[in-house]
This record gives C-alpha cells, structure tokens and sequence, in this order.
C-alpha cells in the first residue's frame, strides 16, 4: 500500500515548522518531549527535541543547524535535513516556503 | 520503544474516553455494548476530571474523546479545557451532529486540538439510511466549519457490504472537503456489528476493488491529503495487534466508570474495574482485569511458539471469546488458529452472494440516558 513517490526533500533555505494538528510538550513522566498526533505519540530524544523547538516557520534549516552549532559540538547539516525529511514525510513538519499562506 | 525496567509496568499513552453511549445515529456496525441501557450512569464532569488528572499522571498524552456521541455531553467543554490544561492532545470523535458553529468556537477556544467526523457515505439517501437518521448534509456543513476555524480535518469511514462500493465517491467528496486526513476502516465486528455481521461482510472481489481505489487514491492525493486504509481483518492471514497490546499503550474509560484495555472487553468473563472504586493507576498497573493478557505468558499454541507473537500479541481477546467461547484462545482471524474455520465460513458465506445484497440490519437504538449531571 505504501507509495513510492519521492519524500520532499528539505533546501536550507525551507522554513520548516509543526503541521497544525501537531504539538511538541515535555512530558514530565517520561522526562522527554514528545511529538503528539491524532493516532501517534513520537518520544523524541534530546536532540530532535532541539531541532523541533526551532522549527517555528521563521528560522531556514541553515539557521536552525547553525543555532545548534551554537550549542552542540557535531552538528551535521545532512543529518538535520534528513530528521527535516522524514517528519515532513509523516506530515509533522511543513517546509514553509512551500505553503506559504496557510493558516 | 525500549521496554521499561523488568517487573515495571510502562505507563499507557492513550486514553479512550467513551463519554456517553446515548448517539443520534442508529449505525448498524456499531460496536457500542448490545446492553446499552446498563451503562447509563454516567460520569460526572467532576469525575472525568479526576479521571484525566490521573491518567495524565499515569502516563497518557493523548485523550480520544468518543462514544456515542460525546456533544451530547452538555459538559464536553469542560472536560477538553481541563485536558488541554494538563498538557493531553484533545482528539474529538464525532458524528458531527450538534457540532453548531457556537459549540465549535467554544470547544476551539477549549483548546480542542484535532477533530474526526464520521461519514456513512458519499451521498444523502445512503448515508441518511446507514445513519438511520437524516445527517448527511449536517456532517458536510460540520466538516466545513472545522475548516473554516482552521482546525485539521479528519473523516472517518467506516466500510461494510453497503458503502464499499462507493469508496471512490467518498474520497471524491473528502477531496472536496479539503480533509487533511481520511481514515477508511473495515468494520469490526463487536457488539451491533457482530450481530449484524452476515449482513455486513464485503465480499472479496468488492475488496479487491477497494483496495485499488485506494491504491490510486494515495498516489493522487499524495500531499494533499493521508489516506489510511485499515483492512478488515477476517480477510488478513494474520491477526491485527488489537489496542498494540493489552494493557500496554491504550486504555478506555466507558461512560460508567468501568476501565476497560479495549472499548469491547466488557463482553469477557473478567472481573471489572471502576475508576469509581479504584485509582487509575492501580487500575492499569495491578487490577486482575489489565494483568490477565498482559504480556505473553498467558498465550496457548499456536501463538506461544509463534514469531509473531510480539507483533499482534495473539489478536483480539474478544474476538476471541465471541467466536469460541474462550477469550484465552488464538484470535480465529489468525489462519494458524485451530479455530480459523469459523472465520473462513463466514467470508465464504460473504463471497456467495446468496444473501440479498439489503439483508435486513438491527440498527443500534436510541439510549434513553439518567444523567449524573
């Protein structure tokens, strides 16, 4: 049933944020962020937390990688447009210039 | 997920909170209890209340707010503003009927995050009979307004003998719609279902067609909008892992008070639990009803010895006590079950077509509700 269409493929220069229907908490039981969806519950380690806290449809994917630059020793941007990708293939994330204009 | 420490019980991510059993619609695939007029002691908001702080405290993320119809429950309000307050994602489940513009901006400002409306059908005179009421044209202009407040919007089919056919037709109309999620699920057969279930089953050339109409849906669609096809289980060679497990990530709390690891695990022989009697989290982690199929100790053959055990967790407990009498048996969805003949027969009967295609349905009745409240 899965289909074999090309996932979009994160540019540094998409702004990505949180699809509508997604909220990023802190869950204090688990003591990890989780990513909540109608029919799915995403614990998420420390750094896809990070990565999520600034996809806030303002910060590029540079930006966001160079922010974390600022924070963590490694930071590769292949690797942070690959996490990009594959939330944005699950419909949690939505590369911004894209849908420019949504609510 | 990593299984937690050995002896611990993880804590449950997902709590179904039936609100009420009392629903506008007569769907004949029901799987609310056949004994509805024993449920109807309804929780109050003080209740429900207490029963999220719980739960939130237990572990869950998420609240499924469901029924019957959960806008019946004047307080519904309420109930999503102290959930969004303890940090649940608030999913409503709706028939959409009494979903009015007023209590849509008021349940929006509640900080309801996602809601799901019900359609029966592509069209008003089989969706109106299927629903046993008129609703059609309420549901479309239901599904509208959640666009409009900009919530996502998700539709929810259920499919069966009557309505399979028209699966290109009602994407068509969620195309339309602009739904953002469609869910196509094939009935499963508890409680109204069950005992509707000869008059219900597709046959499989009418699976067969769905199933490529569904294929060319996901390519077109592909962006646009998620189609998720749920495929009927008496036509799959194996089992599905019904609620990922009993007592392991979901649990329900039905109208009452009774906690429950299934919306249908009331029809097992197995002593209850009240949130009206017990904590919840010694519901979930100590009750003899969440302990008794937890895990895979409990398993007969074939599904001790099975490789799949972990990944369907033997079935569905209840199917299994409808169809054999004994809930502690491999589901007989499953084709390695001794039992799998009872299932193979009804599919056949299915494939015949002997019956006529409107074989008469008991639609589910109305529930004449005592309220708490």
């Amino acid at each position: 049933m899965r289909s074999t269409a090309p996932v979009p493929t994160a540019s540094s220069a998409d702004r990505p944020r949180l699809a509508r229907h997604v909220r990023l908490r802190f869950d204090p039981a688990r003591g990890r962020h989780v990513l909540l969806m109608p029919e799915a519950v995403t614990v998420l380690n420390g750094t896809g937390a990070a990565v999520l806290e600034l996809c806030d449809g303002q910060r590029t994917v540079a930006g966001i990688v160079a922010e974390l630059r600022g924070r963590y020793e490694h930071v590769d941007d292949d690797e942070v447009r690959r996490f990009v990708d594959r939330l944005a293939a699950r419909r949690c994330l939505v590369l911004g210039d894209r849908e420019a204009g949504r609510a | 997920m990593p299984s937690a420490v050995e002896g611990a019980v993880d804590g449950p991510l997902g709590l179904l909170a039936e609100l009420t059993y009392r629903c506008p619609l007569h769907c004949s695939y029901c799987s609310n209890p056949i004994d509805l007029a024993a449920h109807t002691d309804e929780l109050t908001t003080a209740e429900w209340q207490r029963v999220l702080a719980e739960a939130r405290e237990l572990g869950v993320l998420q609240l499924h707010l469901s029924g019957g119809e959960p806008l019946l429950r004047r307080d519904l309000t309420e109930i999503v503003r102290t959930a969004g307050e303890l940090g649940l994602y608030t999913n409503l489940i709706t028939s959409a009927l009494g979903l009015t513009p007023r209590r849509a901006e008021q349940l929006l400002a509640a900080g309801l995050d996602h809601v799901q409306i019900s359609l029966q059908a592509d069209e008003a005179a089989l969706s109106d009979r299927l629903a046993g009421t008129p609703s059609f044209e309420r549901k479309l202009a239901a599904a509208r307004l959640v666009k409009e407040l900009g919530w996502p919007l998700t539709l929810n089919v259920v499919l069966h003998r009557h309505n399979v056919d028209r699966l290109a037709a009602v994407l068509d109309l969620a195309e339309q719609l602009e739904a953002d999620r469609i869910e196509l699920a094939h009935t499963q057969y508890y409680g109204w279902a069950l005992r509707n279930r000869d008059g219900l089953l597709p046959s499989r050339a009418q699976l067969e067609r769905a199933q490529g109409v569904v294929r060319a849906a996901h390519e077109r669609l592909q962006g646009r909008m998620q189609v998720i096809y749920v495929l009927p289980d008496y036509h799959s060679r194996y089992p599905k892992p019904c609620m990922g497990g009993w007592g392991r990530r979901q649990l329900t709390v039905v109208p009452d008070g009774d906690v429950l690891p299934c919306p249908t695990a009331h029809t097992l022989p197995l002593p209850r639990a009240s949130v009206r009697e017990h904590p919840l989290a010694w519901i979930w982690e100590q009750s003899p009803l969440f302990q008794r199929f937890r895990g895979t100790d409990w398993m007969p053959d074939p599904c001790r010895s099975c490789d799949r055990r972990e990944l369907d967790f033997g079935g569905c407990r209840c199917q299994a006590f409808q169809l054999t009498g004994d809930a502690a048996r491999t589901d007989p969805v499953c084709h390695l079950s001794p039992d799998h003949g009872l299932v193979a027969e009804a599919v056949a009967a299915a494939d015949e077509g002997a019956r006529p295609r409107d074989a008469v349905l008991t639609p589910r009745p109305h529930l004449a509700a005592r309220r708490s409240r």
